[in-house]
């Protein structure tokens, strides 16, 4: 199990165990943390899962692909460098104790 | 106490129905009625990443059983409803219980459709639709040989992508003279013809399955119309579906090959709404729109929950849908049928390319293969005014966000 603490734009903080391999938004969903949509349900082809991690654990995921990046161009709420597709972000061992910050809009 | 919200069908239109009541501040209860005997999941994997076993049956799992309660939303799984009385505001379920109700959402969905010829029902022949079904497909294929796809739809190539990716031996029988002709142009049924070929896949077009050959109640193969026996340790039926509307229909409610409803999920009877892949939408030029789609289950869900809680906030955006095949993704905004100029974007043989779509001069859909940042400007572009032309649109230099408005 990792670590991982999703913090919604107003604040409110969602510490969670994650199965190694799930991805942030599969655990973000499926407990219900609000602010991700994940309408397509992990697809990559809604960008209702966009998110910002934490920057000091950039290094330790995996690089956003062209399709990653393509859906990136047009999220709702600003885009920044260290958004994600959370649907694309499979957890793994090193991403123990990272911060996920959580848009304000979706779509 | 007064009488709840019931949701009828606990899928992908139901959840969010049930959700977005909460967000948009509902108070009462919400009763969510499901005959599956499933927490609601996400049902295109059934045919892509979980039928390849590239994920677990719990990622399928939209939403764990404790958010159910935090949302003070009453799941029930298992249970079906029978009958909706309009007159008396009550609902019939198949566990004998008679539910009073304030509103009623209707997100009964679809089934497979089946073909009426011999040995359709034989050990073997399976649809997807549903977990159950996918389960039973996997456990399958472990020993199957050769798979026969009748249907050369979305579902029907992506379970021939599939089993392409296992090793199996994969036919594909489509009545139609193209794949995937009810919903793609005639240059994407051609690519798609190229990469299940190149795949392997043995693509029969303009054939028809004349009747399933069977030995001990298990399928054998596949007779072709014109007589030719397909050899089939499997049988996969991709043959389109068939609303679930009949509930509405015993109620009274206008159905048109789908429960008639509006751009906010109204039926009929001002009392009940319905969404999803159950409804056939009535346009402004009279026609009616039957979509079967994620995005148009979960955008009926809110639009019918706003309307019921008095915000106006109808579904108007351009359909969209996507589908998994091999390693191509190919994502689709807005309805390309009735075209007059398609042109390309990209190059064909880079394997990442649109096809974008005008009708009279305007914008009308777009189709990317392997190009996300292209179907997400269509998005933006189909969403709204735009300037965008053939022109422009095959031009790369040419910023397609730069038509926006
Ligand atoms: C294999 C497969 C692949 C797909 N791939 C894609 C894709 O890539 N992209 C995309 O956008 N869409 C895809 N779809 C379509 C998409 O899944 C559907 O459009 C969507 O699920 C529709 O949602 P819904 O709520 O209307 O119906 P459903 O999700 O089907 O839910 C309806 C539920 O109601 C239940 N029910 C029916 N009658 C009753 C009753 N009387 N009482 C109680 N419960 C009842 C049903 O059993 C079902 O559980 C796919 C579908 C399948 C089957
Ligand atoms: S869930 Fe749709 S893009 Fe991530």
């Amino acid at each position: 199990m990792v670590k991982i603490n999703f913090i919604e734009a107003d604040g409110s903080e969602t510490e969670l165990d994650v199965q190694d391999g799930w991805s942030l938004m599969q655990a973000a969903v499926s407990n219900g943390v609000e602010g991700i949509e994940a309408e397509c349900g992990g697809s990559c082809c809604c960008a209702t899962c966009h998110c910002y991690v934490d920057e000091a654990y950039l290094d330790k995921l995996e690089a956003a692909n062209d399709k990653e990046l393509g859906m990136l161009e047009e999220t709702v709420a600003e885009r920044k460098d260290n958004s994600r597709l959370a649907c694309q972000v499979k957890v793994t061992p090193e991403m123990d104790g990272m911060t996920v910050h959580l848009p304000e809009v979706q779509s | 106490m007064s009488r709840p919200i019931v949701i009828i069908g606990a899928g992908q239109g139901g959840l969010q129905a049930a959700e977005s009541l909460r967000s948009a501040k509902f108070e009462g209860s919400i009763l969510l009625l499901g005959d599956e005997k499933y927490l609601p999941y996400n049902r295109p994997p059934l045919s892509k990443a979980f039928l390849l076993r590239e994920c677990e049956r719990d990622q399928l799992t939209i939403r764990q059983a404790p958010v159910f309660e935090k949302k003070r939303i009453t799941l029930e799984t298992g249970v079906r409803v029978e009958k909706i009385d309009p007159g008396n505001h009550t609902l019939m379920c198949n566990d004998g219980r008679t539910i009073g109700y304030e509103k009623v959402i209707i997100a009964t969905g679809s089934r497979a459709r089946s073909l009426p010829i011999a040995n359709v029902d034989v050990e073997g022949v399976h649809c997807i639709r549903t977990l159950d079904d996918t389960l039973k497909i996997q456990a399958e294929l472990e020993t199957t040989k050769n798979l026969v796809v009748v249907g050369g739809g979305f579902i029907g190539l992506e379970m021939a992508a599939v089993a392409r990716k296992l090793g199996k031996v994969v036919t594909v029988v489509e009545f139609a003279d193209r794949l995937m002709a009810r919903v793609v142009s005639p240059m994407i049924s051609d690519y798609y013809k190229n990469i299940h070929e190149s795949h392997g896949v043995d693509v029969r077009l303009n054939a028809q399955a004349g009747e399933i050959i069977a030995k001990d109640g298990c399928v054998q193969g596949v007779k072709l119309s014109d007589g030719e026996e397909l050899p089939a340790d499997m049988v996969v039926l991709g043959v389109g579906v068939r609303p679930n509307q009949e509930l509405a229909q015993e109620a009274g409610l206008i159905c048109e090959g789908g429960i008639v409803i509006d751009h906010k999920g109204r039926t009929s009877d001002p009392d009940i709404y319905a969404i999803g892949d159950c409804t056939a939408q009535k346009l402004s030029d009279g026609s009616f729109l039957r979509l079967e789609s994620v995005q148009n289950a979960v955008e009926l869900a809110k639009a019918a929950a706003n309307d019921i809680m008095g915000n106006d906030k109808p579904f108007v955006a351009a359909p969209w849908f996507w589908s998994d095949q091999y390693d191509v993704t190919l994502q689709m905004v807005g309805l390309s049928g009735g075209y007059d100029t398609a042109v390309l974007r990209g190059d064909l043989g880079s394997a990442s390319f649109s096809y974008f779509y005008f009708k009279q001069g305007s914008l009308i859909a777009v189709d990317s293969l392997n190009q996300s940042s292209d179907h997400m400007a269509g998005r933006k572009l189909l969403g709204g005014a735009n300037s965008l032309t053939p022109d422009t649109a095959q031009d790369l230099s040419y910023n397609l966000r730069d038509a926006i408005g």
